[in-house]
């Protein structure tokens, strides 16, 4: 497996507004990468620069080691499922998927047979002569990836393909994705602001926000390993505190916050003194009735909350901080009111650099000017 | 809640007579009753002076088929079917390019296209023949040049015609393209393109098919005044590009013969609706004939 796609500097700027800020990204063969984010991050113009519909105003985006700049949307080996499906409503269903085929001059025979098995993968067989408009949303979403997948493109791109669908129908078309993405060996792009759709479907996920891509790993990766505070707050629920690096020993450091000290296991890219963020996941939490070794942290319990099978804790602390703890539905529970010790194994805690100490360092400029 | 039952209650007490009346009764008097009274003028005879005699004839009718009328049907249906096609050709493109622009100048092309309508089109006819005549602006332009040693007489050739209908049907093509061309959706051009369509290829398969409801109305809405319109080629044509509004014309108002003028409004309207069944037929959509 090597590099399909390679993106090297790419900026795009409308007028003042700067959305794609100089983005390196590498697509390897074979896998489904998505693109996570928030609207307005960058991700669908990233997604657009790729598929031709919009020009990088500076840097180089090569497929296969070769630069498509400068060719136009139909000179490249890629497709696009859009997010409104773009099906042509004057054509059937037939004539849809037969339509990148048909412009390659297939020969009519050879086109009649990939298209049929083509709808028979997508399930769509006896659709033929509909036309899009008598069509549910999950089948014309069908006939969107059929029609872009027939032509056998090197890399899909897919933007927020299932975003129109109710919550049964995409969970089911995402595993659907899936299976058609390893079946047929493709490289798929894919673009979405659905954090859950990403860990599920995703080889790599790249978290896009403000036109910087933020961190690019796995899905366990992020999810266990954010390396910014953005994606850690970002994916899924999370408990952060700003605090600094006071010791650290044998990976385990010591942070001092505005209202106590917590510990986290750390590497080697940390020093003391070192501004930064611990972060926990309501899931690690615990807390006690009494202070807990290595930490000085005291909250008092504000409210439960019932999602199912586990009871949110939500604790305050005294900066008005408020924190999530996860607790199984069936465990004790403290009262509302009454004062806790929350903490944590410093295994299941990350630190993150905190770029926080710039205004520290801005005010020190300031002061000696 | 209990203000909105009653009101309904209240909106379906009103008799059909009070809703509906008024408008039948337009319909009736503005509508139906001159059809009616064409079609038996038609079937009228007349005596030595001309007077209407309401006696049945069909001699109006067996006139309509003599070889000089024929010509001009022909010649009509020539003019505005030329009429029409330069209009695509110039109001296709031009629509295409307000409708897509994302440009703020676009609010301007439109009212471009507007404007010149607040004008009596006689008065712009009449605009035409000025400019364009022996002593006009054109001529003025061409001798100084030095393209033309003598005016050239431009006026009066079913040419000069043609541009009369041309300049005043073109709105009448543009708005109803501008209103298809603006509701295609981009997505569907990209679509087009990400397959593989090279531009003339999109033309061909996605622009045309999906606006072809307007690129239909706008052909009828040319074809059809166009053939009845008199008053471009009395002022431009000078009586040698007659077309079947002109022979109506001057039954009315110069050969006095009313019963035969009515036969003739009877086959152009006919004729009309023949072009609005077949434009039915090829799926246009009779609501954005109501510009």
């Amino acid at each position: 497996m090597g590099t399909i796609i390679e993106l090297t500097g790419v900026n795009k700027i409308y007028g003042t507004n700067h959305v794609v800020k100089d983005l390196n990204l590498t697509v390897e063969e074979g896998e489904f990468l998505t693109l996570l984010g928030s609207s307005g991050c960058g991700k669908t113009t990233t997604l657009r620069m790729i598929a031709g519909f919009e020009e990088p105003t500076t840097g180089s985006i090569k497929v296969e080691g070769e630069s498509i700049e400068e060719k136009e949307p139909f000179e490249r080996n890629v497709n696009t499922v859009f997010q409104t499906y773009a099906l042509f409503p004057h054509k059937t269903i037939f004539d849809n998927i037969a339509y990148g085929l048909k412009m390659k001059k297939v020969p009519k025979a050879e086109i009649k047979e990939r298209v049929l098995d083509m709808m028979d993968m997508v399930q769509l067989t006896g659709f033929e002569n509909r036309y899009p408009s008598q069509l549910s949303g999950g089948q014309k979403q069908r006939v969107a990836i059929a029609r872009a997948l027939i032509n056998r493109p090197r890399v899909l791109l897919l933007d927020e393909p299932l975003g129109a669908l109710d919550l049964k129908l995409r969970k089911q078309m995402q595993l659907e994705l899936k299976r058609l993405q390893k079946k047929l060996n493709i490289t798929f792009i894919y673009v979405t602001h659905d954090q859950e759709e990403a860990l599920t479907m995703s080889d790599r996920i790249a978290i896009m926000h403000d036109g910087v891509v933020d961190q690019l790993a796995s899905p366990k990766d992020i999810y266990e390993h954010p390396a910014t505070r953005f994606v850690a707050t970002f994916i899924g629920e999370t408990n952060t505190y700003d605090g600094c690096v006071t010791s650290m020993t044998d990976g385990v450091a010591t942070v001092t916050l505005e209202n106590g000290a917590v510990r986290v296991k750390c590497d080697d890219s940390f020093n003391i003194l070192e501004y930064a963020t611990v972060s926990v996941r309501p899931e690690s939490m615990r807390f006690d009735t009494k202070p807990h070794e290595g930490f000085e942290l005291v909250a008092v319990v504000k409210d439960f909350i019932y999602v199912g099978s586990v009871l949110k804790c939500i604790v305050s602390l005294p900066n008005g901080n408020e924190l999530k703890i996860e607790r199984l539905s069936g465990q004790e529970l403290p009262e509302i009111g009454s004062r806790i010790y929350p903490y944590w194994d410093p295994m299941d805690g990350v630190l993150i650099h905190n770029d926080s100490y710039k205004i520290f360092k801005a005010l020190d400029e300031i002061k000696l000017a | 809640m209990k203000n909105m039952s009653k009101h309904d209650l209240k909106s379906n007490t009103i008799p059909a007579v009070v809703t509906v009346g008024p408008v039948a009764l337009l319909l009736l008097l503005l509508v139906l009753a001159p059809l009616i009274l064409v079609t038996v003028m038609s079937l009228c005879q007349t005596d030595e002076f001309y007077n209407v005699v309401y006696r049945f004839t069909l001699v109006n009718y067996s006139k309509l088929l003599s070889p000089d009328y024929i010509k001009i049907y022909g010649q009509s249906l020539l003019i505005a079917f030329i009429t029409t096609l330069i209009c695509v050709l110039i109001g296709y493109p031009f629509s295409y390019v307000i409708a897509r622009t994302k440009s703020k100048k676009r609010q301007l092309f439109y009212m471009l296209v507007i404007i010149p309508f607040w004008t009596n089109s006689l008065i712009r006819i009449y605009g035409w023949r000025t400019f364009l005549g022996s002593s006009g602006w054109l001529n003025k332009l061409l001798m100084a040049m030095g393209v033309a040693a003598e005016p050239i007489e431009l006026l009066y050739k079913t040419g000069t015609t043609v541009l009369g209908m041309v300049y005043c049907f073109i709105p009448f093509m543009v708005l109803p393209l501008y209103t298809a061309i603006e509701k295609l959706d981009a997505s569907l051009l990209e679509a087009s393109s990400d397959l593989g369509a090279r531009p003339v290829k999109t033309l061909f398969e996605v622009i045309l098919p999906l606006t072809s409801s307007g690129l239909f109305s706008g052909c009828i809405m040319v074809f059809i005044p166009c053939l009845g319109y008199f008053f471009v080629s009395n002022i431009l044509g000078g009586g040698n590009t007659d077309m079947i509004g002109n022979l109506i014309e001057r039954q009315f108002k110069s050969a006095n013969n009313w019963p035969l003028g009515a036969a003739l409004s009877i086959i152009l309207i006919v004729v009309t609706l023949i072009l609005v069944k077949i434009y039915q037929k090829l799926g246009g959509d009779m609501d954005s004939l109501g510009v």
